[in-house]
């Protein structure tokens, strides 16, 4: 991302009017995958708001992000229905082999985690989604493997 | 008025019931549910299929049929045959099961059901809907076309009579005879607070304004219910005519729908429905040469439990961080950019065109004296079928479970049921013959919710599940009030304590663990009566009680230190086997508290007080010499 591409999206959006603001992140969001910090001055300056009510807006709200996504990003499905199938354990486990937590990370940039809010697949609990991609059902063995292949893959290129 | 009645006439593509067809039709669930289970690429597997073939037949998707566990559901009717449902085909079994199908061969594994026609060929030895309780005990009134029709072209909704209500509203009706006659009817709130609708559109309607808001609320953020994302997914049409006819009612010209970012599916499925209505002119500039205008956006809630209350929802869609608001004023007369805003629920609004089409005698006629109706609930946890689930006020819940969705899963016992997620009542078996309706669970010391309704059975811990959702409410807690901030910290930390033996390295853990207990009341007290609005007031809401229905569990987690449905694993107790262990000492390194004793080649100990449950030392054993009890 650079300044032009900051610039063309704030385009969109009149300036001045709060009400703009959350779309605006939200497109930043979309986007990139999280929230620059520039954009944030940016934001600020369009909105004539304080950069801290931008931060403080943008913090509020648990879909935006102010780290990159990793090339895998998993999202860990923790609705209640999940829960009961053990989510709780597929994301100890997640954790541990990833060596990050619920909205981090890895040092190489390869795995980001999100525990998500109900990711809407209650009957095929627990859920996880990696890029998009659903796994249902999913078990520990299976977790373990699908990340020993991503690492696999991704040593062999 | 008369041009645009236009619409009306049935074009070739709005066959909604499709009796008989001339090609083979075919329809798959494609709502969330559905494409999480692998419906996408069953849908494209069936074009491929029809394809490579050279089969000359329609695909169609559509919304949600409310089986949500037995996705991807297809539906196939084949000429001169009835309509036969089609439980989880994947992908990788379409090209068979249609082989099968087209050559009449019955693809038994799948089959779920069939739809009675006469005139139609039947499918040997399977049940027709009308025989099945799911269908039959069920009132499917909001949800008559989900899962029906295709979602994405407003031509199937028009012909099932949509659109009619609202010109029936604005060529028949002043705004207030259509507060009225919602009034009339008893409609109440589906959210949970059951407060009567046409009442709320009434204190807009007489509030002094130039410009007036309706705001729908689709920010279902209770993990565990899909009530809402259904009916959008499913049959957008029906909200947006609810809309339509409720900013009639309450002379709004600007609508919001306030929606969860994740329910990408909903979001798309609705931008298009709100683009064919204009096309049609359903929406926009002097609709239907009536003199009344409306415009609907679409406002993606960035995520928030909070923003599901009224205030913190308008404070959201001006731009702000989603804080609640003291009541009053209240939104009716000083609502978003303080201007008076009627906030209703999506099923509420999807219930709307139906009551002006037939009148509120027929709406009234369902339900119980104060509860009038249909209530949809999304039913998920460990019961035989996750479903979406829609039956008449008074209904006891027992039918719910047990006759309609067919009991536990797997033949396990029942345990309890979390009506109404993070912020409801726990219910015990006792409680199942409750008739469902506001006043009827008010009564019994209940409410209603939403309609989320998670099942618990044998295997699960009410006391984890506590757990679970008092660390969602210190998430979710906006930090505003402090009673809410404060307490539901202050409660996660006590169920963190209860599901973990005391730290054996601080002297006060075992006293402290039961004072916390003790507090535990009167913290729910507070919370209760000072929290600023209903997220806060209801937090302790389940915990309280559990705290009378389940009283057994807390003792044994706090006396016993055990939990019986073995779900709380830091209160597991650890040993090893004298016989399995060879002395090998992998696992004593791997002990983050120094718990494992012994002497290479002799058998290793667990210090019982030392061990903080982790259970590593089980993990790294080759021998299986680790004991979990």
């Amino acid at each position: 991302m650079n300044d032009d591409n900051i610039d063309s999206i704030l385009k969109e959006y009149p300036a001045g009017r709060q009400e703009y603001l959350i779309p605006a992140l939200q497109e930043f969001q979309l986007r990139w995958g999280y929230i620059p910090g520039d954009a944030v001055k940016k934001l600020a300056g369009h909105f004539q708001l304080p950069a801290s009510t931008i931060y403080g807006v943008a913090t509020f709200y648990n879909q935006f992000r102010f780290v990159p996504r990793g090339k895998y990003h998993f999202q860990l499905c923790y609705g209640t229905a999940c829960y009961l199938y053990g989510s709780s354990t597929l994301q100890e486990e997640l954790e541990s082999m990833l060596g990050i937590k619920d909205g981090g990370i890895s040092d190489d940039g390869l795995f980001s985690l999100e525990v998500a809010g109900c990711l809407g697949g209650c009957a095929q609990a627990p859920v996880i989604a990696v890029n998009g991609e659903y796994y249902t059902h999913v078990t520990l063995e299976q977790l373990r493997k699908m990340v020993d292949n991503i690492r696999m893959e991704e040593s062999l290129r | 008025m008369h041009e645009a009645m236009a619409p009306m006439t049935d074009s070739p593509n709005t066959l909604t019931y499709r009796r008989h067809v001339s090609v083979p039709f075919i329809t798959v669930g494609m709502g969330t549910c559905g494409t999480i289970a692998g419906a996408n690429r069953t849908f494209e597997a069936i074009q491929q299929y029809l394809g490579e073939r050279d089969i000359n037949a329609r695909c169609v998707r559509v919304g949600c049929l409310g089986l949500c566990s037995l996705e991807p559901l297809v539906e196939v009717q084949l000429p001169g045959w009835c309509r036969l449902l089609l439980k989880n085909v994947q992908s990788s079994e379409v090209f068979p099961i249609l082989d099968d199908l087209f050559h009449h061969i019955l693809p038994a594994e799948h089959a779920f059901a069939q739809y009675r026609d006469e005139a139609l060929s039947a499918w040997n030895g399977v049940p027709f809907v009308e025989e099945m309780p799911f269908f039959v005990l069920q009132n499917r009134v909001v949800l008559a076309n989900c899962g029906k029709i295709n979602p994405f072209d407003i031509d199937e909704y028009i012909a099932t009579g949509g659109y009619r209500a609202f010109q029936k509203a604005i060529s028949m009706y002043t705004s207030s005879e259509v507060c009225d006659l919602i009034e009339e009817s008893g409609l109440r709130g589906r959210s949970g607070g059951g407060f009567p609708t046409g009442r709320k559109w009434k204190s807009v309607l007489f509030t002094n304004a130039t410009q007036k808001y309706l705001i729908c609320n689709a920010e279902e953020s209770d993990p565990g219910a899909f009530m809402d994302r259904a009916i959008i997914e499913g049959d957008p049409h029906r909200v947006i005519e609810g809309m339509a006819i409720a900013a009639y009612g309450v002379g709004a010209s600007k609508a919001y729908v306030y929606i969860r970012t994740e329910y990408s599916i909903a979001i798309q499925t609705l931008e298009q429905a709100i683009r064919q209505a204009r096309e049609k002119g359903f929406l926009g500039q002097n609709i239907l040469n009536s003199g009344f205008s409306l415009d609907i956006s679409i406002k993606k809630c960035p995520g928030a439990f909070v923003c599901g209350e009224e205030t913190a929802l308008i404070a959201s869609i001006e731009g702000k961080r989603g804080m609640p608001e003291t009541k009053p004023p209240f939104p009716a007369t000083q609502g978003l950019f303080k201007k008076p805003t009627a906030v209703n629920n999506v099923e509420t609004l999807a219930n709307v065109p139906a009551i002006i089409q037939n009148g509120p005698n027929w709406f009234a006629v369902m339900g119980t004296t104060q509860s009038k109706g249909t209530k949809i609930f999304a039913v998920s946890g460990k019961t035989k079928y996750t479903a979406l689930v829609e039956v008449n006020m008074g209904t006891p819940l027992r039918r719910i479970i047990y006759d309609i969705i067919g009991g536990i899963k797997d033949n396990k016992r029942f345990r309890a049921i979390f009506l109404g997620g993070p912020i409801g009542h726990c219910l015990t078996e006792s409680e199942l013959d409750i008739p469902i309706g506001f006043d009827e669970l008010r009564q019994a010391g209940l409410s209603m919710g939403s309609g989320g309704m998670v099942v618990l059975d044998e295997d699960n811990c009410i006391i984890d599940t506590l757990r679970y959702f008092s660390h969602f409410m210190k998430r979710q807690s906006c930090g505003k009030c402090i009673p809410c901030r404060e307490g539901t910290r202050r409660m996660s930390e006590i169920f963190d304590k209860l599901t973990r033996k005391p730290d054996p390295a601080y002297k006060a853990a075992s006293i402290e663990r039961i004072k916390s207990i003790m507090q535990l009341e009167p913290l729910a007290d507070v919370m209760r009566t000072t929290s600023l609005c209903g997220l806060g007031q209801s937090a302790a809401t389940p915990i309280l009680s559990a705290l009378q229905k389940f009283k057994n569990d807390f003792e044994e987690h706090l006396y016993e230190r055990k939990c019986s449905a073995n779900v709380c694993k830091q209160l597991r107790s650890y040993s090893i086997s004298p016989k399995a262990c060879t002395g090998c000492g992998v696992c004593a390194p791997k002990c983050p508290v120094e718990a494992i004793k012994g002497t290479l080649r002799s058998t290793y100990y667990i210090v019982e007080d030392l061990c903080i449950s982790c259970g590593k030392c089980v993990d790294a054993c080759k021998f299986n010499a680790i004991l979990i009890q």
